[in-house]
Order: C-alpha cells, then sequence, then structure tokens
C-alpha cells in the first residue's frame, strides 16, 4: 500500500513549497476558467475567448519587457481587447468573427515583437516559454493574493448578470423585451471572460488557456440538463485536471534517468483532452442498451435521473 | 359592426397604438398606424413579408423608438422596464448544447431580467407546473429544450412569456416553420388563453385563413398602413386597395380568404383568376 502512495506522489510532493503555490493558483484558475468557460460555450464565444488568450500574451510579454509584473499585462490588456472586441462588434454573430479575428491578428503580432525583443535584450530569459507554455510552477506566493482577488472579482461578476446572460444567451430579443440591457451584460461577461484568461495565461500559458476555458465546460454541458449542475461539474472537472497535471508534471522529474521534468502546461491539457473524450461515453453506452428507438434524446436528459 | 362594439363594451382595452409612424434609414416603414387590442381578444397581425409586422411588435414593445405617434398600454405609456407584456420572437433557435430543460426557460421567464443569483431555487416550482400544464407541456417538461420539436418549443416560449402574468402577448410569426398541424394547435391553445385568462393576444403571420376560425379582430398591414377591425369589414376589396395602393380582390373560396390582385378588366381579370386558380 505504502509502496502504491510513493509511486503515485513521489517523495516531496506534499512537503513542495512549489506545488502549494501551484496547486492553489491552479485550482483558483481553474475553477474561474470553468464558470465562464460554461456561459462561453454555451453563447458560442469559444473563437473569442481563444483571441482572449492572444491578446493577454501580447499583455504579458509587453509587461515583463517594461519590467511589470506579468499578470498585470495578461488581464491588463486582456480588459482592453475585449473592450474593443465589443466595440466593434462581437455582439451581432455575423461581426463576431470579423472583430474576433481583427484583435486576435493584432494581438499575435504584438507578442511577436515584445518577446522577440525580450529575447534579444537578454534580460529575461525564458520568457516565450513563460508567456505562452505558463509558469505555474514558477509563479511565488506573492502572486496569489492577486490570483484569487482578480478570480474573485470575475466570479462575482458573472453571478451578478447570471440571470440577464442566460436570457439573453436563449434570445437576445426576448431579454431586451424584458428590460434586460442586452449590450452592456454582455459587455460585462466579455471582461470577466478577460479576467479569467488573463489568470489562466498566467498558470497553463496563454495560447493554452482556451483548453482551460472550454474543455471542462464543454464537457460539463454534455453530462447535464441544468445549468447549475453544469457550473458544478465543470468547477470539478477543471480542478481535478489541473491538480492530476501538477501531479504528473513533479512525479516526470523522477521517471527518466536525466531527471528532466516535464511541462505541466502538457499533463494539464492533455488530461483535459481525455477527460472530454471520457465524458461522451455515457451517450455511446445510452445509445447502445436503447437501440434505435429514440435517437434524438439528449446526453444529459438521460443522465438527469443519474446525477 | 355589432362584434366590434359588442367587445369594446365588455373587454378592457389593453393596448393602444395612436399614430405610429416609424421610417428606417430613409424608408418609411410604418405611416400613421393605429388601432386598439382589447383583453380577452384573439388579434391578427397580418401583412405580406416586408410590411412593417416586426417593426410594429417592436415599437410596442419599445425596443424601437417611432418617429410620431404614441403606444399607450393599460392606459400608460409603455416603458422598457416592468411592463406587462409577454412576447415570443420570430425564429428563436434553441441550441441542443445549451443545459436547459423546458422547466428551467419557464422559470427564466419569472426572473430572467433580474440581477443577481436566484435566493431560493425552487420558489417558482409549482408556477413553473401550472404554466406548463396550461400549454400542454407537461409531457416534456423535462427534456432538454434544444432536442424538442418546432411545435413544443413553442409552447415552451409561449409559457415563458406567460408565467409573468402579462396583459398583452405578443407572438411574432410564431407559425412560420411549423407544419400546419403544430401550426392549429398553437393557436387554438392561444385562443384559449386569451378567453381564459382574458390576456389580449396579437399574433402577427403572413397568411391570415388559419387563423380564420380563432381571429376576433384583424390588423391589416401594408405599405406601411393599417386597417383594423372585424376581419369581414377589413378583408374587402376598397379597404385593401387603399391599403396597397392599388387594385385588390378578395375571393372566398371554399370558407377560405384569397387576397389577389384586381379587379380587374381584359386581360388583368384573366390573371387574377389565374393567380386565385393557383392559390386555391
Amino acid at each position: 500500500m505504502h509502496q502504491i502512495w510513493t509511486s503515485v506522489f513521489e517523495p516531496g510532493f506534499f512537503a513542495s513549497a512549489q506545488v502549494h503555490v501551484a496547486a492553489v493558483i491552479g485550482g483558483a484558475v481553474a475553477i474561474v476558467s470553468a464558470v465562464t468557460g460554461v456561459f462561453t460555450v454555451m453563447r458560442g464565444q469559444s473563437f473569442g475567448g481563444h483571441a482572449l488568450g492572444d491578446v493577454s500574451a501580447a499583455g504579458g510579454s509587453g509587461a515583463l519587457l517594461i519590467g511589470l509584473s506579468p499578470v498585470a499585462g495578461f488581464v491588463g490588456l486582456g480588459i482592453a481587447g475585449a473592450g474593443v472586441m465589443d466595440m466593434i462588434g462581437v455582439r451581432r454573430v455575423r461581426g463576431r468573427d470579423l472583430a474576433t479575428g481583427i484583435v486576435l491578428g493584432a494581438a499575435i503580432g504584438l507578442s511577436a515583437l515584445f518577446l522577440y525583443l525580450g529575447t534579444t535584450s537578454g534580460a529575461t530569459t525564458g520568457a516565450t516559454q513563460q508567456i505562452l507554455f505558463g509558469s505555474i510552477f514558477t509563479t511565488t506566493n506573492g502572486t496569489i493574493a492577486v490570483v484569487v482577488i482578480l478570480g474573485a472579482i470575475s466570479l462575482v461578476s458573472i453571478a451578478a448578470i447570471c440571470r440577464p446572460l442566460l436570457l439573453s444567451t436563449v434570445s437576445p430579443d426576448i431579454a431586451a423585451a424584458r428590460g434586460v440591457q442586452v449590450r452592456l451584460v454582455g459587455l460585462l461577461y466579455m471582461l470577466a471572460l478577460a479576467v479569467s484568461v488573463g489568470l489562466s495565461s498566467l498558470a497553463i500559458g496563454a495560447i493554452l488557456s482556451t483548453a482551460l476555458l472550454i474543455g471542462p465546460a464543454a464537457a460539463a454541458l454534455r453530462l447535464t440538463s441544468r445549468v447549475a449542475w453544469a457550473l458544478v461539474i465543470a468547477c470539478l472537472l477543471g480542478v481535478l485536471a489541473t491538480w492530476l497535471g501538477v501531479l504528473l508534471a513533479y512525479d516526470s522529474y523522477y521517471w527518466g534517468p536525466g531527471h528532466q521534468g516535464l511541462p505541466v502546461s502538457f499533463f494539464i491539457v492533455t488530461a483535459i483532452f481525455a477527460t472530454y473524450l471520457a465524458s461522451g461515453l455515457p451517450a455511446v453506452w445510452a445509445a447502445r442498451r436503447r437501440p434505435a428507438a429514440m435517437p434524438i434524446t439528449g446526453a444529459g436528459e438521460r443522465r438527469r435521473t443519474a446525477a | 359592426m355589432t362584434d366590434h362594439t359588442r367587445a369594446a363594451a365588455v373587454a378592457p382595452e389593453i393596448l393602444d397604438v395612436n399614430g405610429v409612424s416609424v421610417a428606417l434609414s430613409g424608408r418609411q416603414i410604418l405611416d400613421n398606424v393605429s388601432f386598439t387590442v382589447n383583453a380577452g381578444e384573439f388579434t391578427g397581425l397580418i401583412g405580406p413579408n416586408g410590411a412593417g409586422k416586426t417593426t410594429l411588435l417592436r415599437v410596442i414593445l419599445g425596443l424601437q423608438r417611432p418617429a410620431g405617434g404614441r403606444v399607450a398600454i393599460l392606459g400608460r405609456p409603455r416603458s422598457p422596464r416592468n411592463q406587462p407584456v409577454g412576447y415570443v420572437p420570430q425564429k428563436v433557435l434553441l441550441d441542443p448544447d445549451l443545459p436547459m430543460r423546458a422547466r428551467d426557460l419557464v422559470a427564466l421567464g419569472m426572473d430572467g431580467h433580474r440581477y443577481g443569483m436566484r435566493l431560493r431555487p425552487g420558489q417558482h416550482r409549482q408556477a413553473v407546473r401550472e404554466m406548463l400544464h396550461a400549454v400542454d407541456a407537461d409531457r416534456f417538461a423535462d427534456a432538454r429544450v434544444g432536442n424538442l420539436s418546432g411545435g413544443e418549443q413553442q409552447r415552451v416560449l409561449i409559457a415563458h412569456a406567460l408565467i409573468s402574468r402579462p396583459r398583452l402577448l405578443l407572438l411574432d410569426e410564431p407559425l412560420a416553420n411549423l407544419d400546419l398541424r403544430s401550426g392549429q394547435e398553437i393557436i387554438s391553445l392561444l385562443a384559449r388563453i386569451a378567453r381564459e385568462q382574458q390576456i389580449a393576444v396579437l399574433l402577427s403571420a403572413h397568411e391570415m385563413n388559419p387563423l380564420l376560425p380563432v381571429m376576433d379582430r384583424i390588423i391589416y398591414l401594408a405599405g406601411g398602413r393599417a386597417a383594423s377591425g372585424p376581419t369581414a369589414e377589413v378583408v374587402r376589396p376598397e379597404v385593401l386597395s387603399s391599403l396597397y395602393g392599388y387594385p385588390i380582390d378578395v375571393l372566398h373560396v371554399h370558407g377560405r380568404v384569397l387576397v389577389v390582385t384586381g379587379p380587374a378588366t381584359g386581360d388583368e381579370a384573366a390573371l387574377a383568376a389565374g393567380r386565385a386558380a393557383e392559390a386555391g
């Protein structure tokens, strides 16, 4: 028993300060991403979420270049990007892809410039790695407070607008007729999303943040027909995948003879991908048990009794 | 005429549209449109595509500012907030990915416009159950809304619109994309609700025939102008010709009404007869 335990949790895992910081930041980021992610997937704005990741990358690399904390850059430029996307026309479905693509292109261009300057000036070695693929194992204790506070702000904003946001997701026309300020609610959601994406850029990297935003949420939406349950399940899946990734990355240091640990973001993203694939299984099983009679019933409908 | 006066004497006036005009990007959409809608009555808003039906409904909802005229609901000028109006818009697409059961969508009709989270999650359960029963949707109350058929989704959307107890229910082309039988079921459901709950139902459609059995009054919209009253008074060649601005004939075939160009002489008569035969 003890042997199994030590082979799963390599020596020093629970004592490592790095692991503690990674577990707290990873867990907080996973929860914020899962909650905003559920609304992102429902609203069909995954592409927008991805673009905000690229905007974050530009912000983070720019912040490093001028000697600021990357978090400030990730979140700061993300918020600005969300504002610009809303202004260009993220509200109308047809204008959405256009606005997103324009902002995304500009952001990647800026990242390329900032990362090039950072690498050639030599002052910030490893900046590219840190910005694009995350720095959950190298962040310090002091960052925890910033992450938790920003995460709380994002969650409180979503909680404040959850019902009007849901109604305007179902139908902007119905929401407007009920007196909801659809545009304002959409903008507030984009800002909360920008904060969330900025935080996950810090944890698992700007270009991988989409995985943590979309993966757990998309899996949860396949498993339940209730928004509240989807939020709970997405949080659980996100946190578990993140912690599993942290554990495997820590353990990987002991795997080879060279003692070279593998990147944590790889493990987190892989765990999320596996989770998403597995979330399709209940529907497959149910379809097999009920041959051809009711092909259209939703996966969530069947799962509802189990939940 | 007697129909109209009797209804007006008994039922209180819910909606008063007075001289409404709307111009969008230089084009006159509505020109001095006036009518009233009474409690317990089923009113059809009929007109060809592009006649301004949706625009008129948006003006009533307060989503479109008219260039001129007034809209009063229960005697007060309409305001976008807390107005006693239920609304089922055109072509609502409920995504199969939306994690929502029919009963959740109906509950959202109660408080979906409020900020903050719902404090007592089960507080609307009883009202939701009654509403689902009223629109005959009990059997799919727990199904995902995105997986329901078009007619079933319409019932859920009607329940969603009615649960806040509005006095006026607006429906924008609810029969589009429905098969004939589902359409008939929705119409008789709405007619029953109007009478039982003394709600004024205003329903837009480009085809009046499915509504003839239940329609108390008609508002015929063409060329941006409107004529309203009992169907027999409005759907006449003289009235429609003056709306359209060119000769219109009204034919009655097997209890159905056909609106065709005419009355005609020579070649036009042949044309009108041909069209009537085609449509019939």
